[in-house]
């Protein structure tokens, strides 16, 4: 346990600017990623600037109709929020699928958005990893790589991003509003994860001295056809092994809309919309739901533990797009399949 | 005069009592061991190794040294000198330590250096800034791939090799059916919510220390050894374990070098493991490949079994996980063997784990069984009844009692298991879901250690029972008092009860599902012995109205003598005290094995278990939705305590079948899931419905109580009835545990293709 100064930031620039003036700094929000990190020794950081008490908590109206969510707004809060549940009913879903009660009434959406990946070697400073040490090598490649990616991978890094949450945000294409010292920026969902290739140290584009004030989902109208699927090696409390974020509109019988995005399964939430695009015009039925999966799957590549997910992926995209064709969401409730 | 013409009577046995330290931990008063902060005391923190083979070439102690708050920096070379090697072993239950003895690594996570500071925060800088450097070694990791043998013992002495005379290979020969499968089940680590903690301080050659401990006198015994001095020094508090499952039985090196540090600095020091620090030096269940052959003949009827068990322990120690030995009593066999081989890994050497040999060795004969009824065209239960034992199949002796066939039918009954279809993969519920449909049996030795109470009647008739015995959270503060309240004819609340310290007649081992019936038949007798003092006291007294009922027998109840032929005649403890003029009058108990019985009987608890799992038929995610147990298990002290310990089994059968898995890195030899987050044991949702049945069983034979164990057994039948119905549910046998979703995926293609 190193020593670090602690800050407590009173404004958002204030934030940015304890931040920018330090390279070693970093932000603390709900502290459930960022302290495991610093106990693993593998953020080593000279200063905490404490965010939790900037003026973020709160979930706004846009004037599209969508929702602008404070980056300091609890995953618990978000999940639960009467407006959520109505309109995005997919992101309750998929927050509710994810870590624990306690975890989620800690954890925050900024948090949530940078949370690192799960690999265990990445938390294990006694082996090398690409990720925490650029240029150490990638002992997943050719190690324990079951919980690892199928797509985007690249010869330097193999790890997922965990999010459940994030794969909700990628599929309703929320934008990530941001500031630094140069001004404000948005930043489309899709754009904001990274895959490794070459770099796999770098996990998103927001720029160092960046801090997160919201993400913004704009208006839409997915209440009805939606489903957040996960599969996982126990019923709760356990990061997804693959999971499917749909969301559908559906008209006659037809798709109108189709949003599927990917967790467990890549780098980065994993969307892709000439699959969406398959979708569109035709009957929501197994045929068009078995061409989507199998063209979000055909760049897959297993590694010697986890080929199994490409397999896994494609029937859970299916069993995803009928659930959300059909209006029977999956519940996270009871922690039911189907 | 025989010792029956007294009898004590209470009704504190059998009374489901809540826990009754239960306020104290709900409140977080319950003082555990790392909850003590004497005055002037230190912390420790341990610098583990990072590789699993090697030296260690260099450690930065100055700059350790130099970290404000550091106090002191413990390495090989400056440790305090110890009596008796550490890599010395003079009996199956002394665990072999790494205490900075050299600069050897043997397994990930050893400790290589002890950092003391003035704060926790010091001490955990303090180690990591001794950055070491090694000569590494390749790490052997693994079943295959080294050099397999044959171990001396296997357990805590048992020979490797047993047969029940049987020639198993003309059976399986002359068998009409056969199964040869075999089966894995990989690393696991106790995990239990407390790790292993200590605070010790020394006082010249006087040494005290607060450490968890499910045996304090063999640990006061063990430090004793260590570090030369009398264990009348010694003196262990221990009066809540945040749980144990055999880690805690045996003294670890860090506790060890927990009391070197104080020794070293002069001070109080507090060290506790971290999580990841568990994945190493404080034990593990070994990783077995067990295989299974057994055949029977036309009607179903076993002919011979051979259960052989190749498993793994450390480079320098020696404990072997015995599953094979758990087909010793289970299923009739005219020809049954069971064998052990093994391979040295550089890990941390196994020890005891809620059921050692037990857990493992019942999910692959469960399993196995399961699919010799299959290859038999046999239902599973009806299979078991056909290959009943009658007596112990590997020793031909008789059951000093067995209800078995009652937990069978009370089980099945509740469970509805005469509606399970035959065939696999046939069942489904409303939801379209897979449902099978499977069932194991339990089984568990009752074991008895040596222990020793003292029972004393205090002058205003009130009592006090003194035993240092454990509460693991098991609930022996509970249990222990009722029997203790029973022995001297008190209501509980009339007896103060003293328990978990090592100034106490030594309470023997909280393991081996033997402590209820160790301790508490030693309380038993100690409060026997008091009353017999006290009758004789009464009748030998011309002024008390027992006078000259020694023959007639007198009976204790409700702190009164009275005779038993003329229950109206008697006087209260204190009087017959107060006339003697004695202000206490103590009594002494012992418990142990009965070797004569030994000899002549078979002693085990039983039960069975049926576990329904629901199967996505697509996804392959599965879910354990409903467990029944029916355990009989001798006499119950208290039912309430006793269901929760046979749930608590159950729920780690669903851990063992489903879940728990240390993941090892096979290069670096290091254990990757060294965290509660991705070791997954169950959570609440992976809980299915549970229930246990308490079925009736007296034994006469066994000991005083009529007591067995029933920590451990619930494990067992639990692990192999899930993987049983999962393969009744999809028709795909998994012989791996956990079973993951995995390894059901390929034989579950989407309905619609
Ligand atoms: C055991 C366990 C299980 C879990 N299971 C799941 C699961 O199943 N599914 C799932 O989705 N998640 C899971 N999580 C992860 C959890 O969701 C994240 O840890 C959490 O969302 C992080 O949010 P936080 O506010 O606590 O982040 P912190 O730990 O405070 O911060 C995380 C990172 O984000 C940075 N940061 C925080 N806020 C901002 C901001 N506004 N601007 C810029 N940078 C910022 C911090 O500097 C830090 O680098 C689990 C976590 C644990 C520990
Ligand atoms: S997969 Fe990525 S995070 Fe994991 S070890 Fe390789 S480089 Fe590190």
């Amino acid at each position: 346990m190193n020593r670090f100064d602690y800050i407590r930031a009173e404004s958002v620039a204030d934030a940015v600017k304890a931040k920018a003036s330090d390279s070693q700094a970093r932000f603390i929000a709900g502290g459930t990623n960022i302290l495991d990190l610093m106990k693993y020794d593998v953020e080593r950081p000279t200063r905490l600037v404490d965010i939790t008490r900037l003026p973020l908590a709160e979930i706004a109206e846009r004037p599209d109709g969508g929702l602008r969510i404070g980056a300091l707004v609890s995953n618990a809060k978000l999940a639960y929020d009467e407006r959520v549940r109505q309109r995005f009913p997919l992101l309750s879903s998929a927050i509710l699928a994810g870590a624990s009660a306690q975890l989620r009434n800690a954890a925050s959406t900024g948090g949530n958005l940078l949370q690192r990946t799960r690999c265990y070697y990445f938390y294990d400073t006694a082996t090398p990893c690409n990720k925490r040490e650029p240029g150490s090598g990638c002992p997943a490649i050719a190690g324990v790589n079951r919980i690892h990616a199928i797509l985007g991978t690249s010869e330097h890094c193999i790890a997922t991003h965990p999010s459940d949450m994030c794969v909700a945000l990628a599929a309703l294409g929320a934008t990530v509003e941001v500031e630094g010292p140069g001004g404000a920026r948005s930043i489309a969902f899709g754009d904001f994860h990274r895959l490794p290739g070459a770099t796999p140290e770098v996990d998103t584009t927001l720029r160092a001295d960046e801090i997160i004030v919201s993400v913004d989902v704009p208006a839409q109208d997915y209440g009805q056809h939606y489903t957040y699927l996960k599969l996982r090696d126990r019923l709760s409390y356990a990061f997804a092994l693959v999971s499917v974020a749909v969301a559908l509109k559906v008209d006659g019988g037809a798709v109108t809309e189709a949003r599927i995005a990917l967790g467990g399964v890549a780098h980065k939430p994993w969307r892709d919309e000439a699959a969406e695009r398959l979708l569109v015009g035709r009957p929501a039925g197994l045929d068009a739901f078995k061409a989507v999966a199998d063209h979000i799957l055909a760049p897959a590549v297993g590694r010697s533990q986890n080929t199994f997910k490409i397999g896994l992926a494609r029937k859970a995209i299916i069993r995803a797009l009928s659930q959300a064709a059909a209006g029977t969401p999956q519940s996270q409730v009871d922690k039911r399949i189907q | 005069m025989p010792e029956q013409t007294h009898t004590r009577y209470g009704s504190n046995i059998g009374q489901p009592l809540t826990r009754r330290e239960g306020l104290l931990k709900v409140t977080g008063s319950a003082r555990f061991a790392a909850d003590n902060h004497p005055e002037g005391m230190l912390y420790a923190a341990l610098a583990t190794s990072t590789i699993a083979r090697g030296r260690v070439t260099f450690l930065d102690v100055a700059a350790a040294k130099a970290h404000p708050g550091v106090v002191d920096v413990i390495v090989p070379g400056n440790t305090p000198q110890l009596a008796f090697d550490p890599d010395d072993k003079d009996s199956p239950f002394t665990f072999r330590m790494d205490v900075l003895q050299n600069d050897r690594v043997r397994y990930a996570n050893q400790a290589i250096a002890v950092v003391i500071g003035e704060t926790l925060e010091a001490a955990t800088e303090g180690a990591a800034l001794l950055a070491p450097r090694y000569d590494v070694e390749p790490a052997r990791m693994g079943l295959d791939g080294n050099e397999t043998f044959v171990p001396p013992a296997v357990g805590v002495g048992e020979p490797p090799d047993i047969d029940n005379g049987g020639d198993v290979d003309a059976g399986l020969a002359g068998s009409a059916k056969r199964v040869d499968a075999t089966y894995e089940t990989p690393a696991q680590y106790h995990n239990a919510m407390e790790p292993h903690a200590i605070v010790a301080q020394w006082d010249g050659d006087k040494l005290t220390v607060d450490t968890p401990s499910q045996a304090l006198t063999m640990g006061q015994g063990r430090i004793a050894q260590l570090f030369g001095i009398d264990p009348a020094n010694i003196l262990i508090r221990s009066p809540f374990l945040g749980g144990g499952f055999g880690s805690k039985a045996l003294m670890k090196g860090p506790q060890i070098l927990g009391i070197m540090a104080a020794r070293r600095t002069g001070r109080p020091v507090k060290l506790v493991l971290r999580r990841d620090q568990m994945f190493g030096p404080v034990g593990h269940r070994a990783p077995t490949r067990q295989t299974v052959r057994m055949g029977t003949d036309d009607s179903g009827q076993i002919q011979a079994i051979h259960h052989h068990n190749h498993t793994a322990t450390s480079s320098f120690d020696d404990f072997f996980e015995p599953a094979a030995n758990l087909s010793h009593t289970l299923y009739a066999a005219p020809a049954l063997k069971t064998t052990h081989t093994a391979v040295r890994l550089d890990t941390g050497t196994p020890l005891f784990m809620r059921a050692p040999g037990e857990a493992s060795g019942s999910i692959a004969l469960e399993s196995a069984v399961d699919e010799m009824a299959e290859a038999c065209g046999m239902d599973p239960l009806a299979f078991r009844l056909k290959n009943y034992a009658e007596v112990e199949p590997i020793s031909g002796k008789p059951f000093s009692s067995k209800n078995l066939r009652e937990c069978y039918e009370q089980g099945a009954a509740a469970f509805g298991w005469s509606k399970r279809a035959a065939a696999p993969r046939t069942m489904r519920d409303e939801a379209g879901l897979l449902v099978g449909w499977g069932m194991g049996t339990a089984t568990f030795p009752a074991l008895i250690f040596a222990a020793d109470a003292r029972a004393t009647l205090k002058a205003d008739g009130t009592g006090l029972v003194e035993i240092g015995a454990q509460d693991m959270g098991q609930g022996a503060w509970t249990a222990l008092a009722q029997i203790a309240a029973d022995g001297l004819g008190l209501d509980i609340d009339q007896v103060e009860f003293r328990m978990g310290s090592s100034d106490l007649p030594n309470g023997g081992i909280a393991g081996g599902s033997g402590h209820t019936a160790t301790a508490g038949n030693a309380i038993h007798a100690a409060g026997g012995d008091v009353i017999a003092k006290l009758a004789r006291l009464a009748t030998d007294d011309q002024r008390s109205p027992l006078f000259g009922a020694g023959n007639a027998g007198v009976v204790a109840r409700d702190g009164r003598l009275v005779r038993r032929d003329d229950e109206s005649r008697g006087e209260s403890y204190a009087d017959i005290l107060a006339r003697a003029g004695l202000p206490a009058l103590e009594g002494q108990g012992s418990a142990g094995a009965d070797q004569d019985a030994q000899k002549r009987y078979a002693m085990h608890a039983h039960g069975a278990v049926f576990a329904e799992v629901k199967v996505d038929p697509e996804l392959g995610q599965i879910r354990c939705t409903r467990l029944v147990g029916a355990f009989a298990a001798g006499r119950v002290i208290n039912p309430r305590l006793v269901r929760s310990q046979y749930f608590g089994g159950m729920i780690w059968g669903v851990s063992f079948a489903l879940h728990e898995e240390a993941v090892m890195d096979h290069r670096s030899g290091r254990p990757l899931n060294a965290n509660l987050g991705e070791y997954h044991v169950p959570v609440n949702a992976d809980i299915p419905s549970l229930e246990a049945i308490l079925v009736d069983e007296k034994d006469s034979i066994i000991n005083a109580l009529g007591v067995k164990g029933v920590g451990e057994i619930g494990i067992t039948g639990t692990a192999g009835a899930i993987a049983n119905a999962v393969y009744h549910a999809t028709g795909v046998r998994v012989r791996q545990a956990p079973i993951r979703l995995e390894r059901l995926l390929g034989d579950l293609p989407l309905a619609a293709e």
